[in-house]
């Protein structure tokens, strides 16, 4: 049963092999081993990020948003609309002017409401308050203020586009 | 390593220096891994002329891995019911190397199959599935079945032309059986045709019921493998003691099976690459069947014996003749390990691998026919 034969592999941990094949070989294998892993995990990871790819790569190709005066909020009011894929915020001031803001909160991501009784943009989620007419933060948790867009009022439409 | 609280019960002493092997250590204290490399070390392999075949079990194991790994994957975009085309339209089409994940499935699908079916017939002729293996027959039996219906579901997932069709033909052979037509149009294909109930209801059978029953039956196989070790062929185990060969499982067979799994995984990695599965057309109910429709590979003897017996007994008469004879087949294919129990050169010996020479010959045959009627 135990007598040595020309298949017997055991003689790689034995010790009299120079050191300087082994190492060569253990490097080469694990090289081997490392390219192998990668060009399995590449086309693994490509298919799997397919969609979030390519929603990154069209939300950069959005650049301006027109919404129509039906989609438009009254006087003191504000509205949730969609850039690209992004909520964000219209108001409509009482003196007839527009500001438009990213409307996710800087902190934890929810989308925040524009509180035309309390003056304020707020975010439910853990009592963000920003400020309604330049979206900067007035208190709670969030780090930064909200994004705020260039807004152009044009033919009835209103023209919302990155600043 | 003061702090090693028995440091004679290890086999060896593994307490080396380096960040590597302090893990090892760390996880050899409580999890006993140097006792199982010395068990695995202890456990020996024969070796002779026929060791090769020893292989196709464990070739069969890494295509089933490939197929679970695979599969999952498909899972993140495939959508059973009406959507099912689409879906794989856009995995194929659409989806970054989803073309190489389904491809990679379907090459794996094929092998293992081919795997399975050269691991059952080298366990016959090396007749291993005498005493004490006899479990080990019958649980890879099972395993060939599972295997097998794994095949059937997953043809149809697609939807296209040629799946939506040879289901169609699969599902109205057992139909056609009296008593048990009614029960396989209600429950199988769930209405009248094969339409999004059946594509739904095939889903849940290739994703959850069939690896729900694999996975158990191929644990208690290995498990079955582990406890008898491999079995000598007949020629070996005629040759005494002295003469015979043997290798230590770890790590020499074990490394002979890594290799193999790396060629193997380089096959059907090449094979997915250089030839991608081919989505046909959407299934159209209305279409007319296109011509030269065929089972995949592994179904065309079965197809070809019930064509074949069409020809002798017509009608309905030879369907059932053909499945019958299929079934009796099959019947005693599963109880050899009774019959075949004396010495391989004995009466019963010599019936069954004479049998066995005669399906194998016969499925070939009948295969290659299948072909060449197309």
């Amino acid at each position: 049963m135990s007598e040595p034969n020309a298949t017997d592999l055991t003689h790689i941990t034995t010790p009299d092999e120079p050191a300087g094949r082994r190492g060569l070989l253990q490097l080469g294998v694990t090289l081997a081993g490392a390219c192998y892993a990668g060009a399995l995990g590449y086309p693994v990871y490509r298919y799997l990020a397919t969609p979030a790819m390519r929603a990154a790569s069209a939300e950069g190709e959005v650049t301006t948003v027109s919404i129509p005066s039906s989609g438009l909020p009254g006087p003191g009011n504000g509205t949730i609309f969609l850039f690209g894929s992004r909520p964000t915020l219209l108001i409509h001031y009482g003196d007839g002017h527009y500001s438009a803001f990213d409307a996710v909160c800087s902190h934890l991501g929810c989308t925040v409401s524009f509180e035309p009784e309390n003056h304020r943009i707020f975010c439910p989620c853990h009592g963000g308050v920003y400020d309604m007419n330049t979206g900067n933060v007035v208190s709670g948790p969030p780090p930064r203020g909200l994004k705020p867009y260039r807004v152009e009022v044009k033919d009835n439409h209103v023209i919302v586009s990155r600043a | 390593m003061s702090s090693y609280p028995e440091p004679e019960s290890t086999p060896e002493p593994s307490a080396r220096p380096g960040f590597a092997n302090g893990i090892y250590n760390w996880a050899d204290e409580r999890l006993g891994l140097t006792e199982v490399i010395a068990m695995a070390r202890h456990k020996m392999v024969p070796q002779h002329k026929y060791s090769f075949w020893y292989y196709w079990g464990g070739i069969s194991l890494l295509c089933f891995i490939v197929q679970l790994l695979t599969g999952v994957l498909l899972l993140v975009y495939y959508r059973p019911g009406k959507e099912a085309y689409e879906s794989v339209r856009e995995i194929t089409y659409d989806v970054d190397f989803g073309w190489l994940i389904r491809s990679a499935h379907s090459w794996s699908a094929n092998l293992m199959v081919f795997a399975v079916l050269v691991h059952m017939f080298s366990v016959f002729f090396m007749k291993a599935y005498k005493k004490p293996r006899e479990f080990g027959w019958w649980t890879g039996l099972g395993l060939l079945a599972l295997v097998m219906l794994f095949g059937f579901s997953g043809y149809l997932l697609p939807m296209d032309e040629l799946s939506y069709f040879a289901t169609k033909v699969g599902l109205q052979l057992p139909s056609m059986l009296p008593g048990v037509g009614t029960i396989v149009n209600n429950v199988v294909r769930g209405g009248p045709s094969v339409g999004e109930h059946t594509v739904q209801r095939f889903f849940a059978l290739h994703v959850v019921i069939l690896p729900l029953l694999f996975m158990p039956l191929l644990g208690f196989h290995l498990l079955l493998v582990q406890k008898h070790g491999n079995a000598l062929p007949p020629g070996e185990a005629a040759r005494p003691v002295k003469e015979r060969h043997s290798i230590p499982f770890f790590p020499n067979f074990f490394a002979m099976d890594l290799a193999m799994w790396l060629i193997a995984l380089n096959v059907i990695t090449i094979l997915a690459t250089l030839f991608p599965w081919d989505l046909g057309q959407a299934a159209n109910p209305l279409a007319s069947t296109p011509l030269g429709i065929h089972p995949e590979w592994y179904f065309m003897s079965q197809f070809q014996m019930l064509k074949g017996m069409g020809l002798i007994v017509p009608g309905l008469a030879g369907e059932v003749a053909g499945m019958g004879l299929f079934t009796a087949v099959l019947i005693f294919w599963a109880l050899i390990p009774l019959f075949d129990t004396g010495t391989a050169g004995g009466q019963r010996g010599r019936i069954t691998t004479w049998t066995g020479v005669i399906i194998l010959t016969a499925m070939l045959a009948l295969t290659i026919w299948g072909y060449a009627a197309l």
